[in-house]
């Protein structure tokens, strides 16, 4: 238990709160490498699904981005694009950005192709045009599911994005990498709970704006059936 | 490949590492998984808790979970194996249930009108319809194993990840190279297998339209909403079976 008292200790000690090294200082810097892959994989990602989607077509390419995504070890490609281009910010943002872009990829391609044909069919009838399809119908319709695929991709950059202190940058996982490279376990043990607690927060905070922002006539269904 | 080929001794011993630190937490998952799911579709009550649960787990980041854990298994396998098996029962329950949940009811009504008590029908008509998915949620869980037990080299626990790290400190890109084409091809192996396993386990699949159309039929046919749909059609192609499920989990809890 002295294992749990002691990371509370580092945790609440005013001195982890101040400085460079400080708790807000380096939760700011994770937050900013999180913030700009995250941005990066939306702007790639998003657009691309709902193309997709909308022309149903593709379905093998996003299948096959997902699990190459999944497949490729993000500590292996920090290390290779550190060490070839001698050690450029691209080492932690190529990386998290490729991390982040499958699960919104995917999960907006199927959002958008899930979406009921009689849907779409009715607003085409209504004289809508193929782009007022995917704004006023098809992405509402998907939206939990479009929600959800960045929800997946914040967590998964936010609990990686530790490993760009491997490479020498801050962010929270400096206090893991010093914190074992000194045999501090009080400080890696905190900088670990505060990683999960933000992991958490970002879990939370997706659910919350999921409530808000789907439509209320979809959430109804959702609720009914 | 000359270097991997010289070095064959350590390459294949961190390549066994490598496979059991990722494998074992996908037997561990199955295992658990498959019991759980039953009870989650058996109890419904039980559903909504664990699916908490599980979406915990799987917001959890592996690596603060092994450094938490080496108090306790201090560097030891377990220290990996265990937040991978929790990892992995985060992406396989949902899976599980979704798949329990995609066998049509006219099926389960024809396997109770022959006669069939809920434990077989269970094991001899829910499973096996249900394979399909729960292979979808394994294929996702595997191939995120053996991508993340490459992390554990953070505490020195990594497998083929030791060749990042190692190939870092010697500015040495031919190491790393070898870690990433091993690592890639673990998993494009595993997943390759986990498909043939469902062509074997699932014969009656052979030829029959591609899953999603097919699911979409049968929804109609059943005049049931496209709830059935959405599940079973993430799991499996989705990101994450789980987060897929949970996605699905709004239009067809």
């Amino acid at each position: 238990m002295s294992y749990f008292s002691d990371a509370w200790q580092w945790l609440i000690s005013s001195q982890n709160w101040h400085g460079a090294n400080g708790i807000p200082e380096r939760l700011a810097q994770h937050l900013e490498y999180t913030g700009i892959a995250l941005a990066i994989a939306l702007v790639i990602a998003v657009p691309v699904g709902l193309a997709m989607g909308h022309l149903r077509r593709g379905g093998f390419v996003v299948v096959t981005v997902a699990n190459f995504g999944r497949a490729l070890p993000t500590l292996g490609l920090v290390v290779l694009v550190f060490v070839l281009t001698a050690g450029s910010a691209a080492a932690w943002l190529v990386p998290l950005a490729a991390l982040a872009i499958p699960p919104m990829l995917v999960n907006t391609y199927e959002g958008v192709l899930g979406v009921d044909r009689e849907l779409t069919d009715a607003a085409r009838g209504m004289g809508m045009t193929e782009w007022q399809i995917l704004r006023k119908v098809e992405i509402p319709v998907a939206l939990p599911l479009i929600l959800l695929g960045i929800r997946t991709s914040a967590i998964q950059v936010v609990a990686t994005a530790t490993i760009a202190a491997y490479i020498g940058l801050g962010g929270l996982g400096r206090y893991i990498i010093d914190g074992l490279a000194r045999n501090e376990y009080n400080v890696v043990a905190g900088g670990a709970a505060v990683i999960v607690l933000l992991a958490l927060a970002v879990q939370g905070l997706f659910m919350l704006l999921t409530i808000v922002i789907v439509p209320v006539g979809l959430r109804r269904q959702a609720q009914a059936s | 490949m000359s270097w991997a080929w010289q070095n064959r001794d350590q390459v294949g011993h961190y390549l066994g590492q490598h496979l059991y630190l990722a494998l074992l937490p996908i037997l561990f998952g199955i295992v658990v998984a498959i019991p759980v799911g039953i009870m989650c579709v058996r109890w419904r009550w039980t559903w909504p808790p664990i699916l908490s649960l599980t979406s915990i787990f799987y917001a959890m980041p592996s690596l603060a979970l092994y450094l938490v854990l080496i108090d306790y298994t201090s560097f030891t396998d377990w220290t990996v194996i265990i937040p991978l098996t929790l990892f992995s029962l985060s992406v396989l329950i949902p899976n599980v249930v979704d798949g329990l949940r995609s066998v049509p009811a006219p099926v389960q009504q024809a396997a109770v009108a022959m006669g069939f008590g809920t434990l077989r029908r269970t094991v001899q008509v829910d499973l096996p319809l249900a394979v399909p998915v729960i292979i979808a949620g394994l294929r996702v869980a595997t191939v995120s194993s053996i991508s993340l037990v490459s992390v554990g080299q953070l505490i020195g626990i990594g497998g083929l990840g030791y060749f990042f790290t190692d190939g870092e400190q010697r500015d040495f890109t031919t190491e790393i190279y070898v870690g990433l084409v091993l690592i890639i091809l673990l998993a494009l192996v595993f997943d390759g297998l986990l498909v043939l396993a469902r062509r074997w386990l699932t014969p009656w699949e052979a030829g029959r339209a591609p899953r999603g159309q097919r699911r979409r039929a049968v929804t109609v046919t059943l005049g049931g909403s496209s709830a059935g749909l959405t599940g079973g059609h993430h799991a499996h192609a989705g990101h994450a079976g789980g987060g897929g499920g949970h996605g699905g989990g709004g239009g067809h809890g």
